[in-house]
């Protein structure tokens, strides 16, 4: 069966926001970019400079990932008694201490949902550029979940600054946070930044005859 | 890199969609890489300050790791972290600990040899509470600098918190003395009840004869140790008995329980130099010791007595004229061959200083002379002029004896060598022996007195007196007893008698009464016989009658004779 017509195929430009359709400027504009002649945001054909950004972004928020979990993110103090946690080390207390629940949500939370979205998003990105045509529906779920649980990567960072903002009993209790968590946040927005940059019709533009 | 290329415009049908509005291209897509690059900066400028600030791994071994933990444990100079306990491990031969530290890299001066280390707990003693905010928050270790910068990093950890940290101001010194008493590591150091300093360390002298102290003074307080300076053992309670009455010293509580030591200068004239760094001074017993004047150089005497010097302890006193100037230290036997007695020979250290004045006159005296002002001749001088030594009581109830140096009067003459060595003064049997020699002659005359006799005598006698007595008791008394109850009712009947109402009264009475009435008649009789004399020859006349008042007395007395 053949596909349905494509917007780029016939020459035409989608707004963003206003969802106005225009017809595609032709070649010979130069360095001039097309705006949406009602609300006045800026057309692509597809969002600009997708892999560069996409992957600039990634790998900035990797970067900071490492950092992230490398640094202690909190300090609590009680009693005069000062510890400092990382990431790992504070997973690994929970554990120990005798919240495997807990231990296994902030595991998730800030371990695992932030490499699943370099994962993800690295694939996107690699077979998008290869224009794979494989799993595109898949791809296309992918895509959306990364978008949904981005929101909930700063749970880590919520959790620290609620503490800190709450528990101030000076000597007997005190949460303080730690350069980690600057750095763990960056990785979200980072990411969340990526995903956001990232154009889901890419994954569209594959080879037409290999459509699933 | 741009996506942005332009797709082939077709021709479409749509014709009377509009046509976008064309701006200038504001920025450079490819300025986006900026972003990672920055982060990679970031990343790159933490590992590089990481590894900047990573400092030397140092080892220090510790009896037990009691309040380390590895990752947590900081170690602090002057309360400031420089560094962190890193691992803890067992040494290979399970005897001690091994704490693997983590130095910051400010702290590189701190991984040099003479660096010390101790972990730093709450710790009660007699002295004070110290680290008490190690209660709540975890012990931590605890560093002080040495001098050296030599690089190590194997440090053995005391285990008790150095008495003095390096570089505090103020000085050191060694103190000598013949044993510890109760002094202790951080024992205080008072001057006038005033804690300056305290002890720092303490070890035994090389050839085991003493102690030697380190003590520590706080600046500025150490400006008042003068190389005349005495220090003394302040420890405990002194308790002395004068004619003031009793009394009690102390310099604190704290010293009384746990030791301490105190100084001050002299009275009098004294050098006031301060004490150079690292000075030593003696460690006198006690405060009286140690401000009365230097002793000067000591003498050692010999000393034979031929009597039991039963009460003579090593370290009595030997008193030249009442004046303490040395003490005995030895008493030992002999045994003498020709008279078969068992002769004392009595060990003394004598120090002639300490009688001052007297004794520098007399060395004086003997140089103007001429004569040898070595005290084995000036002594020679004194022996010829009766000095003896003598083993006297000094207390009556427990019977110490002490060694009195004196003229005696009417001392025989001894021999005396000055050139021989040791020193051997001439003795004189003491005072308290010629008393116990004439206390055993009175008892030899009394038991002369013939006690048993007098005992038998008096025996005999109380013995006769028991029987008087018991005659007495047995047959006298009882008669006596009847005799007093015959008398009780004679009395009684007598008593009777002369009761008012008794018969005997009355009869008494009534014969007055007859008496009286005789006696009346009787006058009568002798009036009318005055009267009438020759009545008693004629016999009475009738009486005239009532109207002739006539003298009625001539009548009787006429009649009557």
């Amino acid at each position: 069966m053949s596909a349905p017509p494509r917007a780029d195929e016939l020459g035409l430009l989608g707004c963003h926001v206003c969802g106005q359709v225009c017809r595609a400027p032709g070649a010979g504009e130069g360095d001039a970019v097309p705006a949406c002649p009602r609300c006045g945001s800026v057309l692509h054909r597809r969002k600009p400079a997708v892999y560069a950004r996409t992957w600039a972004l990634l790998i900035a928020a990797f970067l900071m990932y490492v950092p992230a979990n490398v640094l202690p993110i909190m300090r609590t103090a009680s009693l005069g008694d000062i510890d400092d946690n990382t990431i790992i080390s504070g997973v690994v207390e929970l554990w120990v201490k005798g919240s495997p629940g807990l231990a296994v949500i902030v595991f998730c939370a800030s371990i695992v949902v932030p490499m699943l979205k370099f994962l993800a998003l690295g694939t996107l990105l690699v077979t998008c550029r290869r224009g794979s045509n494989w799993a595109r529906r898949q791809r296309a779920q992918l895509y959306r979940l990364v978008e949904l649980i981005g929101y909930w990567s700063m749970l880590d960072v919520f959790v620290v600054a609620l503490l800190t903002a709450l528990v101030r009993f000076g000597f007997f209790s005190l949460v303080e946070p730690l350069p980690g968590v600057v750095f763990f946040g960056l990785t979200v927005v980072l990411t969340m930044f990526a995903s956001m940059c990232f154009d889901p019709r890419l994954i569209w533009d594959g080879k037409e005859d290999s459509d699933d | 890199m741009t996506d942005e290329q332009s797709g082939a415009p077709q021709s479409a049908s749509g014709d009377a969609l509009p046509r976008p509005v064309l701006r200038k291209r504001r920025t450079n897509a490819s300025l986006i890489w900026l972003v990672p690059v920055l982060a990679a900066i970031v990343g790159a400028s933490l590992v590089v300050s990481s590894w900047l600030q990573a400092g030397p791994d140092i080892t220090i071994s510790f009896e037990s790791a009691q309040g380390l933990a590895a990752g947590k444990t900081p170690v602090k100079y002057k309360d400031v972290v420089i560094g962190k306990v890193d691992k803890i491990r067992l040494s290979g031969d399970r005897s001690h600990v091994l704490v693997k530290v983590a130095l910051e890299k400010s702290a590189k001066a701190f991984a040099t040899t003479g660096t010390r280390y101790w972990v730093v707990r709450p710790r009660i003693g007699l002295g004070g509470v110290s680290g008490v905010d190690t209660l709540f928050s975890g012990a931590y270790i605890g560093a002080d600098t040495g001098d050296s910068s030599a690089e190590e990093d194997e440090f053995k950890g005391l285990e008790t918190p150095p008495a003095v940290t390096h570089g505090e101001p103020g000085k050191s010194y060694t103190l000598h003395a013949d044993d510890l008493g109760s002094l202790d590591i951080g024992s205080p150091v008072y001057f006038r009840r005033i804690q300056v300093g305290r002890v720092v360390s303490y070890q035994l002298d090389k050839d085991g004869k003493g102690v030697s102290l380190a003590v520590f003074i706080d600046s500025p307080n150490d400006r008042f140790v003068d190389t005349d300076t005495r220090f003394w053992n302040a420890s405990g309670v002194d308790v002395s008995l004068g004619a003031n009455g009793l009394k009690l010293n102390a310099q604190s509580l704290a010293t009384v329980l746990a030791g301490g030591l105190a100084f001050q200068d002299p009275n009098g004239p004294h050098d006031a130099t301060p004490a150079a760094d690292g000075a030593s001074f003696r460690l006198f017993n006690d405060e009286a010791t140690a401000m009365a004047p230097p002793d000067g150089e000591p003498h050692y005497i010999r000393m034979r007595f031929d009597q039991s010097l039963r009460g003579l302890a090593v370290g009595a006193p030997v008193e030249f004229l009442g004046m303490n100037f040395g003490h005995v230290v030895s008493v030992r036997m002999d045994y003498d061959e020709k008279t078969q007695r068992f002769p004392f020979i009595v060990g003394a250290v004598i120090y002639p200083e300490r009688l001052g004045q007297a004794n520098a006159k007399l060395v004086a005296l003997a140089r103007k002379n001429g004569d040898n002002a070595d005290i084995s001749h000036m002594v020679g001088k004194l022996v010829e002029h009766g000095l003896r030594a003598q083993a006297r009581t000094g207390n009556l109830l427990t019977g110490q004896l002490y060694i009195a140096l004196d003229f005696l009067p009417h001392a025989a003459k001894a021999n005396y060598d000055p050139d021989a060595r040791p020193l051997e003064i001439p003795t004189a049997p003491g005072s308290f022996d010629k008393l116990q020699e004439q206390m055993v002659d009175i008892v030899g005359k009394l038991d002369k007195i013939p006690f048993d006799q007098i005992g038998n005598h008096l025996n005999d006698s109380l013995a006769s007196l028991d029987a008087t007595l018991k005659q007495v008791n047995g047959e006298t008394l009882p008669a006596l007893n009847g005799t007093l109850g015959d008398a009780r009712k004679t009395l009684g009947m007598a008593n009777n008698t002369l009761s008012a109402d008794s018969p005997l009264q009355q009869n008494l009475g009534s014969t007055l009464q007859e008496v009286q009435r005789t006696m009346r008649s009787l006058r009568v009789l002798t009036d009318y016989l005055g009267v009438h004399p020759e009545s008693l020859l004629r016999g009475r006349q009738a009486d005239p009658k009532p109207t002739e008042p006539k003298p009625a007395p001539a009548n009787p007395n006429r009649s009557q004779p």
